[in-house]
């Protein structure tokens, strides 16, 4: 792990020192904004740790928790809007049993996400599964996507 | 091109490769070295992947070119590719079933390319395909044979406006950035692009990469500046992996780096792949995120062209206006100032969604009506409905109604009209979209982009939210119409950026284009468009219902009662009103109101 932050640090360096590559770094190898590496390369560096906070809680790409092993990212663009993503989201929500402002499953493997667009408009509605982007999506079709994840586990 | 040889060309922007152009790609490939073809074709068949040609929803398109003449299919799937192989290939003959038809031919034939002239042609991960092209001439020429005021000269002739929504003079920005004195100036390629609704940069970047970069070194000729960023979007997957190896391209060809062309100019530009917030479209507050803070804009005291990146003079150009900067330069200003309007010239890029028949990108000089855009281009509205509305320039633009369809698109005449030209993303609305809905859906966006710094945005928006989402939902009071309207006006006069001061547009033009519908939800809790979901009740005809349980399959609140071939029930206590029954019912049994 030490070796990691060491090499997170030289890359900080090397960029100018940006804060900002600090952070993208960190949720490329943790998968989200690990509170503990924070801590420890603000030590590291002397930058106060609310100043990571403070941008890492700014933006959509940075997770302050753990994420689940899959993830289904909903385009909630406007096309996709119009064409019935709130209908699919509602449903995913519900069959992942996710309740208020929830993301991620009980059992850790769904994390449901909401992007304002993937620029594949022309295929609207468009669901990301694991990066993959998938156009003209609809209830059955995202149902039996989150079937086939769940037997693969 | 030697004619006997055959040429496939496969679509591999966003949308093929979600439809398997991946896989389309890698079977001609596959076919094509198989020593089992005949005749040793292996020699004479080129397989080449290339970019959007922006009819995404006919993907994956196929182009065959054999002996000069082009085909081009649609819908193809890895399974089909050994019949096109072995019949058209291989023995000549087209296959006309598959052909794309006449919607393919319309949607062409009304635009005019210019910026995506690349796309959909050339190989976008290959330097020698973009050179061979004409690729880098232009680069070539500013930075050998011209001085830097004959190149701004030239933009400024060719009545270049910025594509980023604002539309300021390119010529003139770049040439505050020319007269003031620096040690440092920077180029920033803004490809951001976070209306919901637009992916024309997306494409290009995707597509013709080699153009923003070319067209950054003309603009870091004509500034004097040796540092560049790209700022993309870190969700635009593709794109950033492209830029990355264009990159790559031009700094082992010697194309950037030290001594461009021998004129003693240096250039480095990076990519810097944003972290992903609406508000870091706005010039100032992209600088903030390339400088490693929050997105904040700033008060604009001074011109970013004067005082921008770490307070030197910044170029921030969004990608399609940097990629018509090569085109400007080979062909001339007159040319490109012949295709717009008066005040501005060439072609914009709009991102045509929604209910339309023909959705994609589509290419068109400035002038254009939105009629022949829609209707011509488009091919009109989908499912036989009648047109409603279109809505222009993102979440912060607004909704034109059917009256405004012969006006021309450019700058003035859509800020006449209420909206904004944007980023270019167009969306077509048919009877079934709730106009209150819709502006709700924006406001939901824009307040949770807002990135809090000001009192009006902030707050301001919020409250229109709240007002909005009580109207959707049968709650709203007599006086809330003009409530919008003046909090709306407020907002816009005295937020501090350009996204407060545009973010009350879709609420706005709504109002002022259907009041009515708006009457309607408050007066009598209706929604007439059949949307907002607390308005309506769900039940079930039992003349038409065969009992077939379609209906109880995919209700996910179990909130349909019955058994098999009698009719059923929809129990309203149960019912979460989310249309799944409606949807799967082929006998028209379910009933809204």
């Amino acid at each position: 792990m030490d070796e990691c932050l060491d090499k997170i640090i030289d890359n900080y360096l090397e960029n100018e020192g940006n804060v900002l590559t600090i952070l993208q770094d960190i949720e490329k190898h943790y998968g989200y904004i690990s509170e503990d590496a924070v801590y420890r390369i603000a030590s590291e560096l002397d930058i106060h740790p609310s100043h990571f906070f403070g941008i890492a809680s700014f933006y959509s790409q940075f997770h302050l928790k753990p994420r689940g092993k899959n993830i289904i990212t909903i385009c909630r663009g406007t096309p996709c809007h119009i064409k019935g993503s709130e209908k699919i989201l509602g449903r995913v929500r519900m069959e992942l049993d996710l309740l208020g402002d929830e993301d991620t499953s009980d059992d850790q493997l769904f994390t449901l996400e909401e992007v304002n667009c993937v620029g594949a408009c022309g295929i609207s509605p468009v669901v990301a599964i694991n990066s993959r982007v998938q156009g003209e999506m609809d209830i059955s079709k995202m149902m039996q996507e989150i079937n086939k994840l769940r037997a693969t586990d | 091109m030697d004619d006997k040889k055959a040429v496939v060309k496969v679509c591999a922007g966003t949308g093929s490769v979600s439809a398997g152009g991946g896989e389309v790609l890698r079977a001609f490939e596959n076919l094509s070295r198989s020593s089992g073809i005949k005749t040793g074709f292996n020699n004479r068949c080129m397989t080449q992947k290339v970019g959007c040609r922006g009819f995404c929803s006919r993907d994956v398109l196929v182009d065959v070119i054999l002996k000069g003449e082009k085909t081009t299919y649609e819908g193809i799937k890895p399974d089909m590719v050994p019949r096109i192989f072995e019949e058209h290939i291989i023995h000549g003959r087209p296959i006309r079933e598959w052909m794309a038809g006449d919607e393919h031919k319309r949607f062409h034939s009304g635009q005019t390319k210019v910026v995506l002239s690349h796309c959909g042609e050339i190989d976008p991960e290959e330097l020698d395909a973009y050179a061979a092209a004409g690729g880098y001439g232009s680069a070539r020429k500013a930075y050998t044979l011209m001085n830097p005021e004959e190149i701004i000269e030239e933009i400024k002739r060719s009545n270049l406006r910025g594509r980023g929504g604002a539309g300021f003079p390119a010529g003139h920005k770049w040439e505050f950035a020319r007269k003031t004195r620096s040690d440092k100036k920077y180029v920033v390629c803004n490809g951001n692009e976070s209306d919901p609704g637009a992916f024309a940069d997306r494409c290009i970047m995707e597509g013709d990469p080699h153009s923003i970069i070319e067209g950054m070194m003309i603009c870091a000729r004509a500034i004097g500046a040796d540092k560049g960023y790209i700022y993309v979007r870190d969700s635009y997957a593709l794109a950033v992996q492209r830029l990355r190896r264009a990159l790559k391209q031009c700094y082992e060809q010697g194309l950037l780096g030290k001594n461009i062309f021998g004129s003693g100019q240096d250039l480095d530009i990076r990519l810097y792949p944003a972290p992903g917030a609406f508000i870091s479209g706005e010039a100032t507050a992209l600088l903030k995120v390339i400088e490693g803070k929050r997105a904040m804009p700033v008060p604009r005291m001074h011109r970013t062209a004067e005082k921008g990146l770490w307070n030197r003079p910044t170029i921030v150009n969004n990608a399609e206006t940097l990629a018509n900067v090569p085109g400007i330069m080979s062909r001339g200003a007159e040319w490109f100032a012949g295709l717009g309007t008066e005040t501005s010239g060439g072609t914009k890029v709009f991102s045509m969604t929604g209910k339309v028949n023909n959705t994609g990108l589509v290419e068109i000089p400035l002038g254009t009506t939105l009629r022949e855009v829609i209707y011509d281009i488009g091919g009109g509205i989908s499912n036989g409905r009648n047109f409603k509305a279109v809505q222009l320039g993102g979440p912060t633009g607004g909704c034109i109604p059917e009256s405004f369809l012969d006006h021309q698109i450019d700058y003035e005449s859509l800020a006449l009209a209420g909206t904004i030209m944007g980023s270019g993303g167009m969306v077509v609305f048919d009877q079934h979209t709730c106009m209150v809905d819709t502006s709700k859906f924006f406001l939901e966006i824009t307040q949770a982009e807002s990135c809090g710094k000001c009192t009006p945005c902030r707050i301001g928006i919020r409250r229109m939210y709240e007002i909005l989402d009580r109207i959707t939902k049968g709650k709203g009071r007599l006086w809330d119409i003009e409530l919008l309207e003046e909090l709306g006006a407020h907002i816009r006069t005295t937020s501090l950026c350009g996204f407060g001061m545009t973010a009350p547009n879709p609420v706005l033009s709504t109002i002022r284009h259907f009041r009515d519908e708006y009457a309607v939800h408050i007066k009598d809790k209706k929604c007439p468009a059949m949307v907002c979901k607390d308005l309506l009740s769900f039940s079930c005809i039992p003349e038409n219902c065969t009992g077939c349980g379609m209906c109880k399959m995919v209700c996910p609140a179990d909130a349909v009662r019955g058994i098999r071939k009698k009719p059923h029930k929809i129990d309203q206590q149960l019912c979460i009103k989310c249309g799944s029954c409606f949807d799967a019912c082929k006998f028209g049994a379910i009933h809204i109101q």
